[in-house]
């Protein structure tokens, strides 16, 4: 009786440990931008929107919200339109060693966009005149993504049985209308999956563009976050928790609003 | 019509799924492939539909080759197994959907559909998405959106496997009627030859890539043209037993029986359906022309019982009215009705006996 209410005891405490790890930090982001003299601690806050208004004195806050924007989007889109193309090839057509060419990009995809390729990167970027322009950290930022995509998608694409495509095609319809007309409604909700993750990371990626990009009128906000510091190097806290929320809310409206309109309607099809 | 002139389709791996085939089939015909799994009559009709590439062979439809053409352009409809109604699309859409292809008007195109699925009395459910219908409201649809792209030919690929056992019958009927009224040529392929027999008019019987048999249902039930045949059509498995003509008499299973006339002493197979032949629980004196054996099994079949005799080694089945089951274990003796029988030699068939 003892040991079962010790158990009961110790597994709430350990919840209520684990709960408030996770959640300080975000308390702490939700107070402190509103708090006059933040730190590292969470505390109540001596309420103010003073910190909002000295965040847009920083010449290139908005734009740089802007500029994740453009990025975010801008690899999105590629990622979303590529992976669907290959996934949809990779799934309907046979080729020779098609799962070890899969997997074999999903490694490489960890070390493409990661430190160890950032030489090389920097270099190639150079080369192609993409040094300083947001493309540049689109195609980069896509690159990496991509592998891991595809196949996510390959799988969503094997899940649609291919007798939709070929009553489309016995009616006449050609390649691209069947795309368009079955394939792409079929697979949407997996589209919407990758588009949000493709734009939650590049929103969070920092390293790419902080090498990619040297004008900050170009620089997305994780790496304006980074400037948010003073001459001596002591970081303003009231910034950048508040730059911190500002930057964070966008990634969550997107949450909210693809879970709402895509998010996991699945349409069933018949057991075959 | 559809001609096929030595249509052979091989698979990578040397898998020949048709191989050389050469058929017919006419203006209206309700046309069956029959076969046992893996025997190629699917991939012979997604052949005639375009979906595959003969590697030989020649594929014609109304009178023009059709061989190197699309599917889309051959003119025909297919009704897949799954029906492969599209998931996202409501039923008006399903049906209307080869004429957006053809770049209808939506009002003309709704308007076609909605006509076409009065007539499959899909007029309740237009605006349902496919997930909502039952089996056979969505063979309904499936129907409705082959026949509202008007084609020259339909392509069924087992059309009833989908549907529980009881509406597989009721929609048996109605595909009959449907297709006797729309008057065009539909080939269907099956492997219950039931369905073959009830709905066709004709049926081609498929083994390892080849036609075995053509005929109607009729034909094929009666005189099978090889022992393939005979034990696949008919819903009790033929009896097929080692004989063997000897002095102008036919020895089977102990019995002898009249050797019809211009067969050739050897052996034979014989070939009796369970349906032709008598059961007597009675000692027959002085007969020589009755199987005898032990009832090992009795099967009830409704409105009669199969009973299975052991005879030796061999097993012989005879169906039996019911109410004249014998007990198992019991000895009992089954004698052919005359001119039932079927013989084979070296797989052919001979004669009736």
């Amino acid at each position: 009786m003892t040991r079962h209410a010790l158990a009961t005891i110790g597994r709430a405490t350990f919840l209520a440990v684990v709960l408030g790890f996770f959640s300080l930090p975000l308390l702490w982001l939700a107070s402190a931008p509103f708090d006059a003299h933040p730190s590292i601690t969470t505390s109540l806050p001596e309420f103010t929107f003073g910190n909002f208004r000295s965040l847009l004195d920083n010449p290139y806050v908005m734009s740089s919200l802007r500029n994740s924007l453009l990025q975010a989007a801008g690899s999105a889109a590629l990622v979303v339109v590529l992976a669907a193309l290959a996934a949809y090839a990779l799934s309907r057509v046979r080729v020779p060693g098609r799962d070890a060419l899969l997997y074999v990009l999903l490694l490489l995809s960890s070390v493409v966009t990661g430190t160890a390729a950032m030489v090389p990167l920097f270099e190639l970027a150079t080369r192609l005149n993409l040094i300083d322009t947001h493309l540049g950290v689109i195609l980069t930022l896509s690159g990496g993504l991509l592998p891991a995509a595809i196949f996510i998608l390959k799988d969503f694409m094997d899940g649609t049985p291919t007798s939709y495509e070929e009553s489309a095609r016995v009616f006449g319809a050609s390649p691209l209308q069947i795309l368009r007309h079955i394939v792409i409604p079929l697979v949407r909700p997996g589209l919407a999956t990758i588009a949000v993750w493709a734009v939650a990371n590049v929103w969070g990626s920092f390293l790419q563009p902080f090498i990619l990009l040297r004008d900050p009128d170009k620089s997305p906000g994780a790496v304006i976050l980074y400037t948010l510091y003073t001459e001596g190097g002591a970081p303003r806290l009231d910034l950048i928790s508040t730059f911190s929320l500002l930057y964070s809310l966008p990634v969550v409206v997107m949450y909210v609003f693809v879970s709402r309109r895509y998010g996991f309607r699945f349409h069933g099809g018949i057991k075959r | 019509m559809i001609s096929l002139s030595g249509l052979t389709k091989e698979f990578p791996g040397g898998v020949r799924a048709i191989d050389s085939l050469d058929l017919e089939i006419g203006d209206g015909e309700f046309f069956a492939l029959l076969g046992p799994s893996g025997c190629g009559k699917t991939t012979l009709l997604r052949t005639i539909a375009g979906l595959e590439t003969p590697t030989s062979g020649n594929i014609g439809i109304g009178g023009a080759d059709v061989t190197g053409l699309p599917p889309g352009r051959r003119d025909v409809a297919m009704v897949f197994q799954d029906y492969a109604l599209f998931p996202h699309m409501d039923v008006t859409s399903n049906i209307a959907y080869p004429l957006r292809i053809k770049k209808v008007s939506r009002a003309r195109r709704e308007a076609k559909a909605a006509e076409t699925a009065s007539r499959l009395s899909l007029s309740e459910l237009l605006a349902r998405r496919p997930a909502q219908l039952s089996g056979g409201q969505q063979q309904r649809v499936a129907l409705a959106r082959a026949i509202a792209s008007r084609p020259q030919v339909f392509l069924f690929d087992e059309p009833l496997s989908n549907l529980d056992a009881r509406l597989r019958l009721e929609a048996r009927t109605f595909l009959k009627r449907l297709q006797r009224e729309l008057a065009v040529t539909t080939v269907f392929v099956t492997h219950d030859q039931g369905e073959a027999l009830a709905l066709a008019d004709r049926i081609a019987v498929m083994n390892a890539g080849r036609i075995t048999q053509v005929g109607t249902p009729s034909e094929v039930f009666h005189r099978p043209a090889d022992p393939f045949v005979a034990g696949f059509i008919g819903s009790t498995p033929m009896n097929l037993l080692p004989a063997s003509a000897e002095g102008g008499e036919l020895h089977v299973a102990g019995a002898v029986l009249p050797l019809p006339r211009d067969i050739a002493d050897g052996p034979l197979l014989y070939g009796l359906r369970p349906e032709y032949a008598d059961l007597s629980q009675s000692a027959l004196i002085g007969r020589r022309d009755a199987f005898s054996g032990k009832v090992a099994v009795v099967e009830n079949l409704g409105t009669a019982h199969l009973v299975t005799l052991e005879s030796g080694d061999l097993l012989i089945q005879v169906v039996v009215p019911e109410g004249d089951e014998p007990a198992i274990g019991a000895s009992a003796w089954a004698v052919p009705r005359p001119g039932r029988a079927l013989l084979y030699r070296d797989d052919r068939l001979l004669t009736g006996a």
